[in-house]
């Protein structure tokens, strides 16, 4: 029936392809637009019954009548109660210094405060802890990718390296690698490594083995007629990797790649927990959640999400633009 | 196999020998432990490439390579006496674990079975029912699907500070991470997955007069399996470094995560590692276990008929 009517319907509206596009864009981003909107929403109403015990603590302070009256009575009541029998105190749960549950404005606002307000040198601003993160996750990256990639060609080169190490490279993606990396940063840290060095380990450590197992699958890609093309050209095998086999992994490349560079932020952030590193988005985490501000938590981990955003955004781009150029985008 | 990889396969040993021989025994001269553990390397090297050219036993293959990596760390620990406040050998470790068995059992009863296990199943099946939920508004999925992928991208595991401010130092926070973290992975494929079903399959259910329940039980949610068990793999993963970064942050003193940290604070580098053999064995069971149901429950699909 839908079918039908599309049938019909097309030629006599002659939509441009502009037009369409257009249309499509506007309705997934309005559709996006909500489901953001109604996050926001529920974060919203989240924050009255998080915060309604201290915010009736304070007015209490101010000479204010609450049921029930004291703090005491009040601390084993669930917030939701609380909240409908003193909703005229709900305002107040919107703008307090240590909330359980900052409101949104709030963590806007000290983003905004933290990278905008403040000079990227200060020991304040979250764009300076960001590029400390952010420059161990990159040289990890580095280090993890070019690594993961040499493994690969050599696994998919050599039979016996395949039948070796590749079972043991799937078999570690199930082990929890993350809980070795306070002993990395320990044991680094006693042989006098410090700072960069260690956190780029993990996070080199973390995407090594997506990249290794996406890279093989695509260096294995090729059909065997493409192989048996080549084979009829007498191609070296020199030649069959650079002219077959490494363009056709190029899409599996920049998936594992997505996932390698998630896997390193997070790498890094977890490095600096251990050592209470007073440096970097972790350290910002573990500062925040030792001394109770929540605020400066909830912008850390919106300032990780916005890096690892960008990031994968970042490789999704190169990834069209080569893809495009080499003809493998449709 | 293809034609290019089958070339002709000479046999490279004799020369081999000659060729690793020599700088082997001048490396003996120089330092006769690096040469001892470059000669167990080679031998087991060789013996691998011999079975993997001639035979198709990949176990064997495999095992050699774990088994040798194991030798040569002992080796190395042994002959240049690292500390073992750096890096103890594995057979130290094995000792320490037998040794301390009960303390590694509490540790994972609280870590896996109460945070890691209750957070994935609470997750996971948050995530599928509101797959369904918003299955019906076209509109609502086209809008979580971005938001979904987008999260499940994110350095979740930097909300284990707030949930465990919240949840408090016990097991629960740790589940509380977990559900967070397992949720929109499982989301996602849940949601494509109930599109899986094709246009035919759904008009035949219709011509049955199916009701959408009906629909849903019978056809779309089976056809859904595939993607939900890739989901549910990734999650079965996430799960445990959710269930252990969060105890980082705080828990009670028993859990592996605890453990870990506590015991490198202490330098007892030989319980961390065991520690972490639990985990990792932990781990690969819990994807096993998982692979094994969606075999069981995936056995018509393609990829399950090999």
């Amino acid at each position: 029936m839908s079918d039908l009517s599309a049938s019909v319907a097309v030629p006599s509206m002659r939509r441009s392809h502009l037009q369409v596009k257009l249309l499509e864009w506007l309705r997934s981003g309005l559709a996006i637009l909500t489901v953001v909107i109604c996050l926001v929403g529920v974060w919203y109403l989240a924050v009255m019954p998080m915060n309604i015990h201290t915010a009736l603590t304070d007015a209490e302070r101010a000479g204010a009548v609450i049921q029930p009256e004291t703090a005491a009575a009040r601390r084993d009541l669930g917030g939701v109660g609380l909240l409908l029998n003193n909703f005229d105190h709900a305002g107040a749960t919107f703008n307090q210094d240590r909330p359980r549950l900052p409101s949104p404005h709030q963590v806007v606002e000290e983003l905004w405060d933290t990278t905008v307000g403040k000079r990227i040198t200060s020991k304040r601003s979250l764009v300076y802890h960001g590029w400390i993160t952010l420059s161990a996750t990159l040289l990890g990256f580095g280090i993890g990718t070019v690594a993961g990639i040499l493994l690969a060609i050599g696994i998919v080169h050599n039979r016996a390296m395949d039948m070796s190490v590749m079972p043991w490279a799937i078999a570690s993606q199930t082990i929890p690698i993350l809980a070795i990396a306070p002993m990395i940063i320990v044991v680094l840290n006693s042989i006098g490594m410090q700072g960069l060095v260690p956190k780029a380990m993990i996070s080199a450590y973390l995407s090594f083995f997506p990249v290794v197992v996406g890279m093989v699958a695509g260096l294995r890609s090729p059909e065997v007629s493409q192989l048996d093309l080549m084979h009829t050209y007498s191609a070296s095998r020199n030649q069959v990797f650079w002219r077959l086999r490494l363009p056709a992994s190029m899409p599996f490349l920049f998936t594992s790649l997505k996932v390698g560079i998630a896997a390193s932020l997070i790498g890094a952030i977890v490095g600096e927990l251990p050592t209470g590193a007073v440096e970097g988005l972790g350290a910002r985490l573990l500062a925040g959640s030792y001394y109770g501000q929540t605020i400066q938590i909830w912008s850390a981990l919106f300032g990780a999400a916005i890096l690892a955003a960008s990031m994968v955004a970042i490789i999704g781009w190169i990834q069209k633009l080569t893809l495009s150029r080499m003809g493998m985008l449709r | 196999m293809s034609f290019a990889e089958t070339t002709v396969r000479v046999d490279k040993r004799v020369p081999w020998l000659a060729v690793l021989g020599v700088p082997l025994a001048i490396i003996a001269f120089w330092d006769w432990r690096l040469a001892a553990i470059l000669a167990v390397w080679l031998g087991a090297w060789a013996v691998n490439v011999q079975l993997a050219n001639r035979s198709n036993q990949r176990l064997l293959v495999a095992a050699i390579f774990g088994i040798t990596i194991l030798v040569l760390w002992e080796m190395v620990v042994q002959l240049y006496e690292v500390p073992l406040v750096i890096l103890p050998p594995p057979s130290e470790i094995a000792v320490k674990f037998a040794a301390s068995t009960d303390i590694l059992w509490r540790d994972f009863v609280q870590t896996f079975v109460k945070g890691a296990l209750s957070g994935y199943i609470i997750g996971c099946s948050a995530a599928v029912l509101m797959a369904i939920a918003v299955d019906r508004s076209p509109f609502l999925q086209a809008g979580l699907l971005p938001v979904g992928n987008f999260m499940a991208a994110l350095p979740i595991i930097g909300t284990a500070p707030i949930l465990v401010m919240w949840f408090g130092f016990g097991w629960q926070s740790k589940a509380a991470v977990v559900v967070v973290m397992v949720f929109f992975p499982v989301l996602v494929n849940a949601v494509q997955g109930l599109h899986a079903a094709d246009k035919m399959q759904r008009d035949l259910m219709h011509t049955y007069a199916a009701s959408y329940w009906q629909g849903l039980f019978k056809l779309r949610l089976p056809a859904a399996m595939p993607f939900i068990f890739n989901g549910l793999k990734i999650a079965s993963t996430l799960a445990l470094i959710g269930a252990i970064v969060a105890e980082f942050f705080g828990s009670p003193t028993v859990g592996m995560g605890f453990r870990i940290s506590v015991s490198v604070g202490q330098l007892q580098l030989d319980m961390v590692w065991a520690s972490i053999t639990v985990a990792a064995v932990a781990g690969s069971a819990f994807y096993g276990a998982v692979a094994y149901t969606e075999k069981r429950v995936t056995f018509w699909h393609p990829s399950q008929r090999g």
